[in-house]
């Protein structure tokens, strides 16, 4: 019998699980879990932070789901992998033995490191543990700063106001998420965050924390400047967790290298999620994907190919839905305009790489306020999407930008000042939709 | 408060008032379980966008409040298309 090894209970390690016990019914299965709370929706999180979702509810999976899965849970850190032995070692002392491993450990929050960070009040949003914490701590406190870009860190903007705490929010550069939302766009989040009372300081550098006995009290900014506040909640990207497989001699980059079927270069041992920087034989490029969808899908291939069923994992054209102040948003294939995000070191939160790589396109937009579409039209075919509010539009920009849609018909049309493009998205698409077999 | 107008649903819910049932988008979902959370009668509503099989339900109240609810469009209405189904 197999046995089966999977290092991190995430969504990546889970979706492993299913399709290894889908496709090797009398598979040993065992994971290897170090958080506490097990297996939870991380983007969920932010959804537990601004009151919206209790947090018994955050968990997919029942004690029923499990036992139906038939797998064995270890809880505790992996230390050490000893691929000549095919063995690892939990918290420091236990061994297990395994035939495949799995590595899915995904990612974690970069540190802030500047002085005054060990201070009560300095907090991250990476685990439940640090949502617990943040709850309790915003409970007792009037006014926050929060620093960072990208999601994550407007998540921590939405969630300490849900809490009714008067929120400073940070930016070093001059406008919010600049290198994949436009000038409009990053406006629009912007004025709806000032809406609800949050104040932005723009060109902004955190380069000290200040306390008084032990809790944080005000920072400090390069230009001088101290803001008094109780709480400093920063989101300045993620860091794949790839020191296990280094030690363990395994071929890392930014992330653990994996070839198409998410196999690192032990055949024994694949890579899947967050942690993962995997092979994309389309582009000839290895990419991370720090995206539950991505995530999940990994998993199923990397489980698929360790039971010995040998499967491409094929990368989608880049997609996330996210909700930006309130505004639900999806983007759809490459929308940036490439380059770095100041506000961010690591890498972003619930990012893909492809959002930023630089398109030969002209942006197209229409629409106000709320309700916000941006095309990026390539030659031929539409490269990229960006649907603020309403999302009538996304399913079918998703299908005719993955279809490849041949636009010429209405390319001038979308060029053109002062039309609609939603509506003439509308009106090809249901030419296009009628043609196509859609799937 | 003013975080409210954050989260106002965008989604009208009279478009869910109607015959037909609850279709999920997997590749939106990250299994928050607002969904589910808010469903009247109790429908885990996110195991069916991990699935991806709709909410074929007959205690399915089709009220919408899921689809109003969800932060990333996961879910929407869709008619019962007999014909379509019948013309496979
Ligand atoms: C606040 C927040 C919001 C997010 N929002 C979005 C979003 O809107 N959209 C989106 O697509 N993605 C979002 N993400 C990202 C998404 O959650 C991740 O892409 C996804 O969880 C990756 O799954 P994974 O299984 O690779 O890793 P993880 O979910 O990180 O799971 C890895 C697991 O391994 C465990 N582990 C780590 N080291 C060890 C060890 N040595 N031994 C044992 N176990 C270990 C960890 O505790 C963890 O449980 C968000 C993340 C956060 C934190």
């Amino acid at each position: 019998m197999t046995r089966h090894l999977i290092l991190g209970m995430g969504v990546a390690g889970i979706a492993a699980a299913e399709s290894i016990r889908a496709t090797e019914s009398g598979a040993e299965i065992v994971l290897v879990g170090d958080d506490p709370f097990g297996y939870y929706s991380r983007p969920g999180l932010a959804y537990y932070l601004t009151g919206e979702m209790v947090e018994k509810q955050l968990f997919p999976f029942t004690t029923a789901d499990f036992q139906r899965l038939n797998v064995r849970y270890v809880k505790g850190r992996t230390t050490k992998i000893f691929r000549e032995e095919h063995q690892i070692e939990v918290d420091g002392k236990n061994r297990v033995s395994y035939d495949r491993l799995l590595i899915a450990v995904g990612a974690q929050a970069v540190r802030l490191t500047i002085p005054g960070t060990d201070l009560e009040g300095v907090v991250k949003l990476d685990h439940m543990a640090d949502a617990r914490h943040i709850q309790q701590l915003a409970r007792r406190t009037r006014r926050a700063v929060v620093v960072g870009g990208g999601i994550t860190a407007l998540e921590l903007v939405e969630g300490l106001v849900a809490q009714r705490v008067k929120v400073t929010y940070l930016l070093r550069g001059d406008r919010y998420w600049n290198n994949v939302l436009d000038e409009h766009e990053s406006r629009i989040v912007e004025k709806r965050l000032e809406e609800e009372g949050v104040e932005l300081i723009h060109h902004a550098e955190l380069t000290e924390v200040l306390g008084k006995r032990g809790r944080v009290d005000s920072i400090r900014l390069l230009d001088g400047r101290t803001i008094k506040c109780n709480l400093l909640a920063y989101a300045i990207g993620i860091q794949p967790r790839v020191e296990l497989a280094k030690d363990a001699g395994l071929a890392v980059d930014k992330g653990i290298l994996v070839d198409e079927h998410l196999q690192t270069n032990d055949p024994d041992v694949f890579a899947a999620g967050d942690v993962a920087q995997a092979y994309d034989p389309l582009t000839g490029r290895s990419i991370i994907d720090s995206l539950w969808g991505p995530a999940r899908e990994q998993g199923r291939v990397a489980g698929l190919n360790m039971a010995g069923r040998k499967t491409a994992y094929l990368k989608s054209p880049p997609f996330n839905v996210t909700r930006l102040a309130g505004l639900t948003t999806t983007i759809i294939g490459a929308v940036g305009r490439g380059g770095r995000d100041d506000d961010l070191v690591g890498i972003a939160r619930g990012d893909s790489e492809t959002f930023r790589s630089l398109p030969d396109a002209i942006s197209a937009q229409s629409g106000f306020d709320v309700n916000h579409l941006r095309l990026l039209v390539g030659e031929k075919t539409l490269l990229g999407a960006l649907v603020m509010g309403d999302q009538t539009l996304s399913i079918p920009l998703q299908k005719m930008i993955a279809g490849k849609a041949d636009i010429s018909p209405i390319r001038e049309k979308l060029m053109a000042h002062d039309v609609k493009i939603a509506d003439v998205v509308v009106e090809f698409w249901k030419e296009w939709s009628r043609n196509f077999v859609v799937t | 408060m003013g975080f409210k107008n954050l989260f106002r649903h965008e989604t009208t819910r009279h478009r869910a008032l109607s015959t037909g049932q609850v279709v999920p988008d997997s590749a939106r979902c990250v299994q928050c379980g607002i969904c589910s959370f808010n469903c009247p009668i109790g429908i885990d509503v996110r195991r069916h966008a991990w699935t991806g099989e709709a909410v074929v339900n007959s205690r399915c109240l089709t009220c919408g409040e899921c689809i109003a609810r969800c932060p990333r469009g996961v879910l929407r209405f869709a008619h019962t298309d007999l014909f379509a189904e019948a013309a496979k």
